[in-house]
């Protein structure tokens, strides 16, 4: 028995985390768990963690198929190696869990989904104004030079969440998920008990439930204007809605214990929908268009133009996930190699 | 390729006839259907009319899935302003709609796709005119055609 061996021969459950399109801030969240964490390491051997420890995707690709126990997989997935990276966990892992709201329903970097992959590499390779490129070099996936080959991932056209391009069993909402639930969810790998597949691992009810300011609620709720944060002077206890600020909490999933209204910011729906609901950013549509305190056409329209980016607001981590997926792309031909 | 081939035989060229999902009240706009249909008037025939208790049952996720599955052009009908059967339901229509529209154009679907009209239970006429007049705004915009993009997805992989 070698005392380097790469993978630890100890029958501790194995557990990898991995990273695709996002911003880190779920690694973040893992670290948060503060000295929790040291229960984790304890209980589970963490076999993949490319933020923090030194393994390869080759360490991953020499083990038994079904050899991890959970994967936690964050970020959208938008580019080939991400793809790859997808199939390969899910090959070797008994439960793949969509951590985050980017793998979940698509979340921050979905929002490309408004624009095509001509106009990102367009803006950000030559029109940015911090962009200096008078070359006007772009990457290539295949660049040869001196009779080596350099290779780099293909980018999709469109930002997909983790659930259309490999099989899920379970997700963790959040931008992003917290200590507590991801303390909450290891511990249910753990126990063996596992919930059906599919399940978000999150309560199934509305933030408004859970939010301390919920009290402050009128029961008839009607608004002549929606206003952004810094907008208004925020009262630290009145309900958002009920002073004219977008806030989310009836169509987004609890489980946060209402964090952002907490810190007098309105929710911007990171949880993503109940399990009763199919398009978030229409439920939230929904929800908010009803309330507004006018029957004359005109003056709704008015009402309406106070929110200047509906899909952004509406769809801000969920556009991937959503009926729609993406803007429709104008007719221009894919290249074929 | 397999969606070129879907293309051409929904485009212009080979006769192309949308596919118009509509939702009607069941008390006014779906009245008047059922009266032009008595009445033995003929339209276009290319709305599929799905019958609902008001307009205001009309969740924006149904016009977003029809979109999603296949229709070229959604038509919401209710009762004018201030007949609703349910006092206000056609007013949160409106309301919906309005940001709804937003929405919509910019997911990049044309305006003249997503139409809202009130049409009471005796304006057959009304009718009539509104489908003849959506179906051929959507005929010249020709077919929506967002599945495509979405089923083949390791098609867009960037190759260069």
């Amino acid at each position: 028995m070698t005392e380097s061996a790469p993978v630890s021969k100890s029958e501790k459950p194995k557990v990898a985390f991995y990273w695709c399109a996002s911003c880190g801030g779920c690694e973040e969240a893992v670290v948060d768990l503060a000295e929790k964490i040291l229960d984790v390491v304890a209980a589970v051997d963490i076999v993949f963690w490319p933020v923090a420890l030194d393994f390869k995707r080759k360490d991953v690709e020499a083990m038994p198929d079904g050899a991890i126990l959970a994967s936690f997989m964050n970020g959208a997935i938008r580019t080939t190696e991400q793809e790859e990276m997808a199939h390969l966990l899910r090959q070797k892992s008994k439960v793949l869990v969509a951590f985050g709201s980017c793998a979940q329903l698509g979340g921050i970097p979905g929002l490309a989904n408004l624009s095509s992959r001509e106009s990102i590499f367009q803006t950000v390779y030559h029109e940015s104004p911090s962009t200096v490129n008078t070359e006007g070099t772009v990457p290539k996936r295949f660049y040869r030079e001196n009779g080596f080959c350099v290779t780099l991932p293909g980018f999709f056209d469109t930002v997909q969440a983790l659930d259309q391009v490999v099989d899920v069993d379970y997700y963790l909402p959040g931008c992003a998920p917290t200590p507590k639930l991801i303390q909450q969810a290891i511990e249910t790998l753990l126990s063996g008990a596992l919930p059906p597949k599919g399940t978000v691992l999150a309560p199934d009810r509305a933030l408004c439930e859970e939010c301390p300011r919920k009290d402050s609620r009128p029961e008839k709720l009607t608004l002549t204007a929606f206003k952004r944060p810094h907008e208004v002077l925020i009262d630290e206890q009145k309900c958002l809605l009920a002073q004219g600020v977008v806030c989310m909490g009836p169509a987004t999933r609890g489980g946060c214990e209402a964090l952002c209204p907490q810190g007098n910011m309105p929710c911007t729906g990171c949880f993503g929908p109940t399990s009763r609901v199919r398009d978030f950013g229409a439920k939230v549509l929904s929800s908010l268009a009803s309330i507004m305190d006018s029957n004359d056409e005109k003056e709704i329209e008015r009402i309406t133009s106070t929110i200047p980016d509906p899909v952004g607001t509406f769809y801000r981590y969920s556009l991937p996930s959503s009926l729609l997926r993406r803007k429709k792309l104008v007719a221009s031909p894919v290249t074929k190699a | 390729m397999p969606e070129e081939k879907n293309k051409s035989q929904r485009g212009p060229q080979n006769g192309f006839e949308p596919k118009i999902v509509a939702f009607f009240c069941n008390w006014c706009t779906y009245l008047a259907a059922d009266l032009a249909g008595t009445s033995r008037m003929k339209y276009a025939p290319n709305m599929r009319v799905i019958r609902l208790m008001c307009s205001g049952r009309v969740d924006p996720q149904f016009v977003l899935e029809a979109f999603a599955k296949g229709a070229d052009g959604v038509l919401i009908g209710g009762c004018h302003p201030g007949d609703c059967h349910y006092q206000e339901g056609n007013y949160k229509t409106l309301r919906r709609f309005e940001m709804l529209k937003r929405v919509v154009k910019e997911m990049g679907i044309e305006e003249d796709r997503l139409r809202l009209e009130w049409i009471s239970a005796s304006e057959a006429e009304r009718l009539k005119v509104a489908v003849n007049d959506m179906v051929e705004k959507v005929r010249a915009l020709g077919p929506l055609e967002l599945g495509t993009t979405a089923e083949h997805f390791p098609e867009e992989v960037m190759v260069s």
